[in-house]
């Protein structure tokens, strides 16, 4: 059981988490301008690397935020959490008392 | 009985306190502080069972986890199978039997609580030996927040199977001063009866705690049988001590045959004398203290049998000294015995392990092994820390650490009671300086073992007087597993070199023991038989949990029965129950199925409830529908972009039925929509996807349109929904809201009316039908939905208005042709397979749009929603036949699609289907087949919508 960082609420338990598989795999800005190769590209290609990798996780059953992990896939070692929140950049994390 | 082997005084039992008990029939009797096997070794009872393939009698042959023998079937108000005579504390009135490597499972419920506990600590030791106290201890002093478990039912570890002293007095009184210490300690929670069963990613261990065991099989009210601890550390101190190997040669199996280690044990801890003339062979230096100690419990020590040419002096002649005869440089090659050893052969080896000298023969009763200590690294391994082999110690012992943990004393190989004490102080000192509590470690006290061992000479394979390792059959490798060196020599000459290849062909450590004293002995015999220079060039099978078998029960701790799972029910239920509905399970939610009358059968419910809908007026509960509340400016635009149909113009109280797609483009949920206002809509998701699509929203708008100014909020749950459905039912709609305009031209299909109920309960009011009928859905607060309901029956009364199940409102919609999203589809599905072109927007982009322009998502040939019509009216399809072209064709044959839904109409007087088929627009007309186990189906492809394809009665 993974003890993931939730940049909002702090270090729980993983079954109060969402996988969402890699991160910023951003949605095509004109879907409609790629050519099929490109867009099956973004439907199925993901990294599948031995080593760091960042992903997506969503604070399910907590925040219901979703954020970014890099984890080693290796040895599940999480190496940062970070909010992709962008209305949240550059401000301060909500205190939670 | 007496107690015949009982020694007449020491031990960890108290005398006061006898328990009877019987075994296999026969009673007996035993002191508190025994386990079953002591106190059956006290009755001089050595054999438990036969083995399980080849039958021949085993005994005792631990006095721990690690035994391979002695499982037993313990009885009780539910019989508990396959456990350990070595691990079962005895209590007034146990009743077990010996069990041939097989249990029974009891099929009465086990009425005992099992329960959970989540703690976090600073630092968890696992051991409570002289390593782990003396972690426990530092760490405590400290400030840490320390946990401490330990299997036994008392702390002491190894100290309290010997008569070691540490500062000039016996260790036990070491020991009970640290328990009073580390009681006192605020922040330290020990748990004794306890075994660390898992180690998990990052620092997340299992520990199964057996509360009332010891106590007997009846249940204790206000107690948990067993508690099952997650625990989550900082850092993790192993303390979990090393496992006394056993050896193979001839004959090692017979009762008598028993690790020196657990010999000892029995003497110095349960006060037993197992054999009255033992012969005691060894690879090291630990079982000279089993043989002195025999001999100080009045044993006649026949001889000791040292692998080594030239052992320590002093240790051999304290024997000698103690009137024992010792062999060096030579080990036992075989036994004597039917059902006990009688007598060992013993010769000389030389240096090549090959028999070098005269066999002699020596009378015992009692064979104490010691083939070397192997570190109990399961913990470790399980945490992903690697393992060496170490010449020095012959032994795998810990490297390098995949988490924060570190083992200690002989779990890292150290087998000295000092360096143990030492090791342990500085581990605990390190582990709470780690988390926050720097100090300094306590000085060692000195001890009786202050000199790490000698040496030991590993002999991995004792080889037989006669014969190739082919032919050593009695040469048993694993005990529980009935495997010999001969079927490792088979495996090998099968082509097997790999340890996890020939563990799975032998099936060497997948017993219940998994190989725990024996899989580093069998690692060696591979070693010796692949010419390998030592186990170090074969490597370990993997360890998995759990290190000890755990029940189920305990597994699933509370969460049985009604707590298994969440039961979701509306507010409506206790109408639904009180009028005898018949309920399915969706998803958590209980939904009524359909309402049978006293003897009516369910064919005759549904086609009675669907005749209601059709004829007059009928009325379902839907309030189960997912409900989502979607706030705010962009709250149109978010939808334009994830339904395929347009929202952001929608009329404010109208509704539109939507279709929303995965990236792929294939069908994830449908539903009605309707706008309250500029700003709010209202969503609604099937039944079981609720929250999924919730999910789905949130993610939308986080990770790609956080610039969206809407918000979703779940309102299944404040919304009770009633759905009125029939020609008739305009009529009680009137009834029931006289404030309300319910004609057609006022009241359109697809919009939504908020009224007050002649009840005052505030209504919204929605012309939508999943029928093809004239229907009604009236929302209420949740509060209110059952006193609507039950008004709505009152209203509907004299129309004769029925109450239906979702059984009638499936065959209503597949009268109709609606898919249900998840019944006809399965994630391979578009809109367009399901002919729903015209909800697909060809001017604005959403969600999936971009994969109908793929080629595969292109192609004509795709599976396609179509109507199925069996040519006998009267034989209904199975929901997922599947369908083919040519009933003649031989198997395996490609199918063309397959039953989705299929359903008896009371409406068309027959029976019908749904069906994806390959290309099935083009094939309206053709004839299908379903080939069947009781004989071929026929059937006619038709178009979906098989029941009032014009529409005409939506309006009334």
């Amino acid at each position: 059981m993974l003890l993931i960082a939730c940049p909002w609420c702090g270090e729980r338990d993983e079954l109060e988490f969402h996988y969402g598989g890699q991160a910023h795999v951003a949605y095509p800005a004109d879907p409609e301008g790629l050519s099929d190769a490109e867009w099956g590209e973004y439907l199925f290609v993901r990294d599948n690397p031995k080593g760091p990798f960042a992903e997506r996780w969503s604070h399910a059953a907590g925040c219901r935020r979703w954020f970014n992990v890099v984890r080693h896939t290796v040895t599940h070692q999480i190496l940062a959490s970070q909010s992709n929140h962008p209305v949240a950049a550059g401000q301060p994390k909500p205190v939670i008392a | 009985m007496t107690q015949s082997h009982r020694l007449p005084d020491g031990g960890r039992v108290d005398r006061s306190a006898p328990l009877r008990f019987t075994f296999d029939g026969v009673a007996y009797t035993g002191l508190r502080g025994d386990t079953l096997a002591s106190a059956l070794l006290a009755n001089g009872v050595l054999h438990v069972a036969p083995s399980l393939y080849r039958r021949r009698p085993r005994g005792i042959a631990t006095a721990g986890a690690e035994e391979p023998n002695a499982l037993v079937q313990v009885d009780g108000p539910c019989s508990e199978p396959m456990l350990l005579a070595t691990t079962i504390e005895l209590y007034e009135g146990l009743s077990a039997a010996g069990l041939a490597g097989l249990g029974r499972l009891d099929p009465t419920p086990d009425q005992a609580v099992h329960d959970k506990m989540h703690i976090h600590t600073d630092v968890l030791v696992v051991g409570a030996g002289p390593a782990g106290l003396a972690a426990a201890l530092a760490a405590g002093r400290c400030g840490a927040r320390v946990v401490l478990v330990d299997d036994q039912p008392e702390l002491g570890g190894s100290l309290l199977a010997g008569r070691e002293s540490i500062d000039g007095r016996p260790a036990l009184d070491w020991v009970a001063e640290a328990r009073t210490e580390l009681a006192a300690q605020v922040d330290t929670r020990i748990l004794t009866r306890s075994t660390a069963i898992g180690y998990h990613d990052h620092n997340y261990l299992l520990v199964a705690e057996r509360r009332t065991d010891h106590l007997g099989p009846q249940p204790v009210p206000g107690i948990s049988r067993q508690r099952l601890w997650h625990i989550r550390a900082r850092r993790v101190v192993l303390a979990t001590g090393a496992h006394e190997r056993p050896m193979v040669f001839a004959g090692n199996d017979l009762p008598g045959v028993m690790s020196a280690a657990a010999v000892r044990a029995y003497l110095n801890r349960y006060a037993v004398l197992p054999g009255r003339r033992p012969v005691v062979l060894t690879t090291n230096d630990h079982a000279y203290a089993t043989a002195l100690d025999l001999v100080a419990a009045g044993a006649q020590v026949a001889a000791l049998v040292d692998t080594r040419p030239e052992p320590p002096a002093d240790l051999v002649n304290s024997a000698r000294g103690a009137g024992i005869e010792v062999h060096t440089g030579s080990a036992v090659v075989g036994t004597r015995g039917h059902d006990r050893v009688s007598a060992v052969r013993i010769a000389e080896l030389d240096a090549d392990d090959v028999i070098s000298g005269p066999v002699r023969e020596v009378a015992c009763d009692l064979l104490a092994v010691s083939g070397g200590w192997s570190p109990a690294v399961h913990l470790w391994s399980q945490s992903q820390g690697t393992t060496r082999y170490d010449d020095d110690l012959a032994a795998f012992v810990p490297a390098q650490a995949a988490q924060n943990v570190v083992s200690v004393g002989a779990a890292l190989g150290v087998l000295d009671l000092a360096g143990c004490l030492g090791g342990g102080f500085a581990a605990g000192v390190e582990a709470a300086d780690l988390a926050g509590f720097p100090s300094t470690a306590p000085s060692v006290p000195p001890t009786s073992v202050d000199r790490p061992p000698a040496r030991p000479r590993p002999v991995w394979l004792v080889p037989g007087e006669t014969g190739d390792p082919s032919e050593w059959s009695d040469h048993f490798v694993d005990l529980q597993r009935d495997a010999t060196v001969a079927d490792v020599q088979r495996a090998i000459r099968a082509g097997m070199r790999s340890v996890e290849h020939i563990k799975r062909y032998t099936t060497i450590g997948t017993a219940h023991d998994q190989g725990k004293a024996s899989g580093v002995s069998a690692t060696g015999v591979i070693a010796r038989l692949l010419g390998a220079r030592s186990p170090g060039e074969v490597g370990t099978t993997t360890y998995r949990g759990p290190y000890v078998p755990v029940s189920f029960a305990l597994l699933a701790g509370r969460e049985r029965g009604a707590l298994f799972d969440p039961v979701r029910t509306t507010a409506i239920h206790p109408w639904h129950v009180e009028h005898g509905a018949v309920f399915e399970n969706v998803g958590q939610w209980k939904r009524p199925w359909y309402y049978p009358r006293p003897g009516e059968s369910t064919a005759a419910a549904v086609e009675r409830e669907c005749r209601a809908a059709r004829e007059g007026v009928a009325v379902m509960d839907a309030s189960t529908l997912g409900k989502i509340d979607v706030i705010g400016p962009d709250a149109g635009e978010f939808l334009n972009r994830v339904y395929t149909n347009a929202f952001a113009k929608l009329a404010v109280n109208s509704a539109r039925y939507g279709v929303m797609c995965r990236a792929d483009g294939m069908v994830l949920d449908d539903g009605v929509t309707l706008r309250l206002a500029a700003d709010h809509y209202i969503m609604t998701t099937t039944t079981g996807n609720a929250a999924g699509v919730l999910d789905w929203l949130e993610e939308w708008l986080q990770t790609e349109w956080p610039e969206l100014r809407v918000r979703f909020t779940s309102v299944t749950e404040q919304w009770a929904t009633v759905a009125v459905v029939g020609p008739r039912s305009r009529e009680v709609i009137a009834a029931l809201a006289p404030d309300l305009d319910v004609s057609n031209d006022a009241f359109p299909f697809m919009t939504a009316r908020e009224t007050r109920l002649a009840s005052g309960v505030a209504a919204r009011i929605c012309r939508i039908s999943f029928s093809g009928e004239l229907a009604f859905e009236i929302n209420v607060a949740g509060w209110y939905g059952l006193a609507t309901w039950e008004s709505v029956i009152r209203a509907g009364g004299p129309l004769g208005i029925t109450p239906y199940g979702t059984e009638t409102m499936h065959v209503l919609r597949a009268e109709k042709g609606y898919p249900i999203i998840g019944q006809d589809t399965d994630g391979t599905v578009t809109p367009q397979d399901l002919g729903m072109e015209w909800v697909v927007s060809q001017r604005k982009p959403f969600i999936g749009k971009r994969s109908f322009r793929r080629a595969d998502t292109a192609r004509g040939d795709r599976r396609q929603l179509v109507g199925v019509l069996p040519a006998d009216p009267a034989v209904l399809l199975p929901e997922g036949a599947q369908l083919v072209a040519d009933a003649e064709a031989s198997v395996p044959t490609r199918a063309l699609g397959h039953v989705t839904s299929s359903y008896r109409s009371a409406a068309l007087g027959r029976t019908f289907a749904l069906a994806l088929v390959a290309g099935g627009r083009e094939r309206l007309g053709e004839t299908v087949y379903a080939p069947l186990p009781d004989g071929v189906i026929a059937a006619t492809i038709t178009d979906p919508v098989l029941y009032d394809p014009k529409g005409t009665r939506r309006d009334g």
